[in-house]
């Protein structure tokens, strides 16, 4: 599904390269977490895949399925299928919620030749999926995640997840900002997005996230190239004995 | 002072070139403006309050046509249930116009002067003569002595629907001078709307007065002609617990002045004016606001937003004076301008005047592009870049449209607003 080569990325305004060569092949169906100190490439991986401004890819390639991902725009990624929940949700004063998810499920509809969504049927569809999260009517009708605390940012992030029903998401540091209960509840909705058909890549710092969404391969990324790759128990490793281990024996 | 020879020799042209209109119970004060007229003399750049805005194409002699545009569409607030009084070129059409009666309301025609209508005689060019001070506004001056038509306007309880003032740009060349008068009696309450370009060059003045416990309300667009000039005056004078709220939203025009100029003279009186507009290319506007708190406990709030774009100008010149002894005054003020472009600019002048001691004063100005943030997260979830725009740009405006009260009446101008982003996609 998400297959990443040998890519290379530098920031676009100074010269520091950012990414040395990450290879990564995530499989429909499979849930991979990245884990790695700060400062490892980790966020760019996920800014660089979702096509933000600010980077350059000087080399290697990235592809969602048959998509040259790197040749498409934001827009045309996300039609494509391509999902990332933001560490930091933007806040969009004067635009609501509603609105927002409308516009959103509707172009990438439009993008792909789908017929748009009724406003019945997206009124319907959004309803049961706010009440899953615990979003309330009030949270649909603010405007984006302004006013809203770290949780509901971070579930709102999950509402538009499950309404796009993108066929690979990534996750860039969910866990942040999050007590225990809504970690519960971000990681139910992740959960039940759980599909044969689904690729997830979950980026995280701490190994808690993933008791609650588990794993199937665990990767660990320092200083821009993926260093180590196990199954869940490499992240408990982690927990247990912090990244120097890791990192002096690969070194 | 008389003016300086080169502005008095482009007053006197222009006054050559008008016919002073004649007969009935507007002449005393005709002759009056015109007199004032020759003191202080045309506008022109050097003036104070004309530093960012070139008055020479609405002071020439020669109108400077422009195109009428040919749209098929229903003009705005067609949809609403209101009195309809329409002007071609700045003539009324009775053919097209309801009739003018209404309960709690009297209507009649600035050009029928047949009548004597004393309330009117000790208001028309009133309010505009009192808002010469501090500031000229020749401008306005020169239509009180030239105005050839206009509604002149009594309400003496809650009038049932509002009334909508059309008007029609027919002819490339036409010229409009219009002044309309409106008197709130006590506890009275009137919505005016009005909607179109009303003629190749327009100079308009309305003069409002509310008095105690009465509520007016505002809200207009000034067509969509992309060449036409305008020059507006509103002179509001507000008595005790009184409301006034204007809305404005322009859509293109070469060249736009929106003077308001409103004064709290009764206490706890309530003032709102607040304005959108866009444009793209060949467009320059004006909002120049002046409002006056001579009251206790007065509310005012200025609310302007601007999106530009290729080139075009937005200028926002507002003041708030604060007079001795206005005690708890609560004066706000914001200008803001959404640059769609490196091409284009906002030039902004705030005043604060205060000589009270006890008062809330607050104003913002603001130039500022398309959040690059918010864009992003847009197209991350697969909304395409000119779309994201225009949803960013409609919520940029949202705060100045938000100040419209009636549901309707903003929903129309919103409806006007995705039309314009739609056909100015980037």
């Amino acid at each position: 599904m998400l297959n990443i080569k040998d890519l290379h990325v530098k920031l676009e305004e100074e010269d520091k390269q950012i990414l040395k060569g990450v290879n990564l092949e995530v499989k429909a169906g499979k849930v991979h977490a990245i884990m790695g100190p700060n400062g490892s490439g980790k966020s760019t991986l996920s800014y660089v895949l979702s096509g933000r401004d600010g980077y350059e890819v000087t080399g290697g390639s990235a592809h969602l399925g048959e998509d040259d991902l790197l040749e498409m725009e934001p827009e045309e990624r996300a039609a494509a299928g391509l999902f990332l929940a933001f560490q930091y949700p933007v806040e969009i004063p004067g635009v609501g919620n509603m609105t927002f998810l409308r516009t959103s499920v509707n172009a990438q509809r439009k993008a792909r030749g789908e017929e748009e969504m009724s406003a019945a049927d997206f009124l319907k569809e959004v309803r049961a999926r706010a009440k899953d999260l615990k979003i309330d009517a009030d949270m649909l009708k603010r405007p984006v995640n302004v006013g809203f605390s770290g949780g509901e940012k971070k579930r709102n992030e999950i509402l538009q997840m499950a309404m796009l029903q993108p066929k690979m998401c990534i996750l860039d540091e969910t866990d942040s900002g999050l007590d225990v209960d809504a970690m519960k509840l971000v990681s139910e909705g992740v959960n039940a997005l759980r599909d044969a058909g689904r690729g997830f890549l979950v980026i995280t710092h701490y190994q808690r996230l993933l008791d609650h969404i588990k794993p199937d391969v665990v990767h660990i990324m320092a200083d821009g190239r993926i260093v180590k790759t196990g199954g869940p128990e490499l992240a408990l490793e982690v927990e247990n004995n912090g990244y120097a281990d890791i990192l002096s024996e690969v070194a | 002072m008389a003016a300086p020879a080169e502005k008095q020799n482009t007053t006197e042209a222009r006054i050559a070139a008008l016919d002073l209109p004649k007969g009935g119970w507007s002449d005393a004060a005709r002759t009056e403006a015109l007199t004032r007229l020759r003191v202080m003399g045309l506008p022109e750049r050097r003036d104070e309050y004309w530093k960012f805005t070139r008055p020479d194409a609405l002071t020439s002699v020669d109108v400077p046509t422009a195109a009428v545009l040919g749209t098929k569409e229903a003009p705005v607030f067609s949809e609403m249930d209101a009195l309809r009084i329409v002007f071609n070129d700045g003539v009324f059409d009775a053919e097209a116009s309801d009739d003018l009666a209404m309960a709690h309301v009297q209507i009649s025609r600035l050009a029928d002067s047949s009548s004597d209508i004393h309330w009117a005689a000790g208001l028309y060019g009133q309010l505009e003569a009192n808002g010469q001070a501090p500031v000229a506004r020749p401008l306005a001056t020169l239509n009180t002595a030239f105005a050839t038509d206009g509604v002149l306007i009594q309400v003496v309880g809650q009038a049932p629907k509002p009334i909508s003032l059309v008007y029609n740009h027919l002819n490339k060349a036409s010229e409009a001078i219009l002044h309309h008068v409106i008197k709130l009696d006590p506890g009275a309450k009137l919505t005016v709307l009005e909607a179109g370009p009303a003629a190749a060059r327009l100079n308009k003045v309305m003069e409002i007065d509310v008095a105690d416990g009465a509520a007016f309300h505002h809200v207009r667009a000034q067509g969509r002609d992309h060449e036409r000039c305008a020059a507006t005056h509103i002179f509001a004078r507000l008595g005790q617990e009184s409301v006034f709220k204007s809305f404005t939203l322009t859509a293109n025009g070469r060249l736009t002045r929106n003077e308001c100029v409103i004064e709290l003279t009764g206490d706890d009186a309530i003032a709102h004016v607040a304005g959108a507009c866009v444009g793209d290319g060949d467009f320059h506007h004006d909002d120049t606001v002046f409002v006056t708190h001579d009251a206790l406990r007065c509310e005012s709030r200025q609310v302007f937003k601007k999106v530009l774009r290729n080139g075009a100008i937005g200028v926002f010149q507002g003041k708030i004076l604060v007079k001795a002894g206005a005690q708890k005054t609560d004066g706000y003020q914001i200008s803001q301008s959404l640059l769609l472009d490196d091409d284009s600019q906002f030039l902004a002048k705030p005043e604060l005047e205060i000589y009270a001691d006890d008062v809330v004063c607050s104003h913002g100005s603001t130039s500022g592009a398309i959040d690059e943030e918010a864009l992003f997260y847009l197209r991350s979830r697969g909304v395409p870049a000119p779309t994201a725009t225009n949803l960013l740009t409609l919520a940029f405006l949202a705060e100045a449209v938000e100040e419209i009260e009636d549901e309707n009446l903003r929903a129309a101008l919103v409806d006007q607003l995705e039309g314009w982003l739609e056909r100015h996609r980037s």
